[in-house]
């Protein structure tokens, strides 16, 4: 039962990841129209600003603060470089221009920082775990995370749905004509979106960044992962990507934490492992295509579309 | 509609026949039919190879413009009919099943079946869902594949002989290039049928409006059903010739990545053209190997370049020969 409940936990902070990652992405999609593949390297680049932020500060804080900021700018100059002619092509176009800015984005990672991987080493005080329920326990930095993170789409749901920027962000999702028509600068707008994207994108990867290797390339497994959660919650919807976030980092840690002891109870020790793990990792993808036979534009369709 | 026939805008003045177009084809055919006999005179293996590839990855590209080109249907995951053909012949020979009339079928049969599985529940959909589905469910055996530890799991398989033919033996560099050629050829002249045909008239017309092809009375879905799943088996059939090309299998073969790769050849090539896929294999393929010698960082210049064919090479290199058609 503690198990459960602790890979339970485990889900919820890979969902909130995800959403970090999915928010920006849908909100791109459903404001621009655009379907950005290089957001895998601004959460990339991210972790490499804050390895490497924090290494000369000697601050994990500040580094992360510093490397999220300069995620934010890379964000925005990428926008006005690049992102920005892509707008109002074809949907093969974007995904031809973003896969080029992918694999440059890989490659100048590799001059930078070169081809060895980095680590975020966190601060003492968040290496220990805590007694969350009798007998068990679990990592602080873990929690710090869930909390962060769900304080930042909090802050997310009402920055969208409470402030004049949000309010512009809707109007822009239903009918850019109109709000450029209305004397809004509507490329500024769009900027400040990609910027924000960007952003989410990098803070996902900080964050991660000291539970795994800072590396080339590790952004793109989630990315795809990122896919499936904005698919199954509905393109453009910031609320689905919420609800599907949580229930792919559920369904897949869930899945991978049981489906090969499952197994083990009817096949031998090494079919069940191989097996168990071909099983678990396909099972949010199984997920998804059954949602999407019930509801083939997600759980929140985007009412406009 | 004959991409293979003339164009409006005759450049040369010479013999009306002989377009830009058509000579460029000429030549490339010509130098793709004489690489061996470079390689046998110079003793340079290599460029054997790297051609025998381009022509590999041409036919899967050529599938890929059947769906992506003509059909518009963007699948970001068509690496996968890569790696199921090619995973069909490593598990085969593995369990000592070496005859390629047995191994062949079932790479193209079981990419057909997984084509038809993943086309029936994505082309419910459309645009954007599309493209992140048929990612989705590439990646979903991408995955699998890691986790077939009998068949090396990450680190993937070995393939120690080639699939059997009687007494045609694929160990011989030459013959299997030419083989591939000629599949090659014969993939390009069957494209060019089924464009033409009516059901590849259907398919044309639900890529330029679906509405009104259904109001007409084609059952749309299932044109592009079959058109996905020929797609589908002709990529596992490019598959099986990698497999027994590089001798070897792993999960990277079907990668995303790759899915990425095959769209770029499809675009660069011309995506509405039979002869596109051949040119765009052959340049993008020249291109990463000549710039992986000239400098470390090859995709600093591969990546800007892709944008700029994104933004400004709209159908691709053949549509610098003028256009052969229209919309």
């Amino acid at each position: 039962m503690l198990y459960l409940i602790e890979q339970f936990l485990n889900g919820i902070q890979l969902g909130m990841l995800l959403f970090l990652l999915a928010a920006g992405l849908t909100l791109i999609f459903g404001i621009m129209d655009l379907v950005n593949l290089a957001h895998g390297s601004l959460y990339m680049i991210g972790a490499y600003f804050a390895a490497t932020f924090a290494d000369w500060t000697d601050s994990f804080v500040l580094g992360t603060v510093l490397a999220l900021i300069a995620t934010l700018i890379v964000g925005m100059a990428l926008e006005v470089i690049a992102i920005r002619r892509l707008y109002g092509r074809d949907h093969l176009h974007h995904v031809l221009g973003t896969f080029g800015l992918l694999l440059f984005f890989n490659e100048l990672v590799r001059l930078i920082w070169g081809p060895a991987g980095m680590t975020l080493s966190l601060p003492s005080e968040m290496l220990t775990a805590v007694q969350v329920l009798p007998g068990l326990y679990y990592p602080v930095y873990r929690l710090v995370i869930i909390a962060v993170t769900l304080a930042v789409a909090a802050l997310l749901y009402l920055l969208v749905m409470r402030t004049r920027l949000g309010m512009l962000i809707r109007a822009g999702a239903s009918n850019r004509e109109m709000v450029g028509a209305l004397g809004i600068n509507i490329k500024l707008l769009y900027t400040l979106v990609f910027g924000l994207g960007a952003a989410l994108a990098g803070f996902a990867g900080l964050m991660q960044a000291p539970i795994l290797t800072v590396q080339i390339g590790m952004g793109e497994n989630i990315l795809i992962a990122a896919f499936v959660v904005v698919t199954i919650g509905g393109i453009g919807s910031i609320r689905g990507a919420f609800v599907a976030a949580l229930l792919v980092g559920l369904v897949d840690t869930i899945g991978r934490a049981f489906v090969p002891d499952l197994l083990h109870r009817y096949l031998s020790e090494a079919a069940a492992s191989g097996l168990g793990r071909s099983l678990s990792s396909m099972l949010v993808y199984v997920v998804m295509a059954l949602i999407l036979v019930v509801r083939p534009e997600g759980l929140f369709p985007a009412a406009s579309r | 509609m004959s991409q293979l026939s003339a164009s409006p805008r005759g450049i040369v003045s010479a013999p009306g026949w002989l377009t830009p177009r058509l000579t460029v084809i000429a030549a490339l055919l010509l130098i793709f039919g004489l690489v061996p006999v470079y390689a046998a005179v110079s003793g340079n293996s290599f460029a054997l190879a790297l051609f025998n590839r381009i022509l590999i990855l041409a036919l899967a590209t050529l599938s890929l413009n059947l769906i992506m080109g003509f059909g518009g249907m963007v699948s970001f995951g068509h690496a996968v009919y890569l790696g199921i053909g090619g995973y069909a012949v490593g598990i085969l020979a593995k369990e000592g099943i070496g005859s390629g009339f047995i191994q062949w079928p079932v790479a193209i049969a079981a990419s057909a079946f997984y084509a038809l599985i993943v086309g029936a529940l994505s082309l419910r959909t459309r645009g954007v869902y599309f493209i992140m589905i048929t990612l989705a469910f590439a990646q979903m055996i991408y995955y699998v594949a890691i986790g077939l530890d009998r068949y090396g799991g990450d680190d993937g398989l070995t393939i120690y002989r080639r699939s059997q033919f009687g007494s045609l033996d694929l160990n011989n560099k030459t013959l299997f290039y030419y083989l591939c050629f000629a599949i090659l050829l014969a993939g390009i002249y069957a494209l060019w049928r089924v464009i033409n045909s009516r059901f590849g008239l259907v398919i044309q017309g639900a890529r330029s409006n679906e509405r009104r092809m259904r109001a007409i009375g084609f059952p749309t879905f299932r044109y592009k059903l079959v058109c996905f799943v020929i797609a589908g088996a002709l990529c596992g059939l490019a598959g099986a010739l990698l497999a027994n090309h590089t001798n070897y299998i792993s999960p990277a073969m079907m990668s995303w990545p790759r899915s990425g790769d095959l769209i770029v050849m499809a675009v660069l090539g011309g995506m509405r053209a039979v002869f596109g896929p051949l040119i765009g294999a052959t340049v993008f393929l020249l291109l990463e190997e000549w710039l992986s010698r000239v400098t470390d960082y090859p995709n600093l210049i591969v990546g800007p370049l892709l944008l700029v064919v994104a933004l400004y090479v709209h159908g691709g290199i053949d549509g610098l020969f003028g256009r052969a058609r229209r919309g």
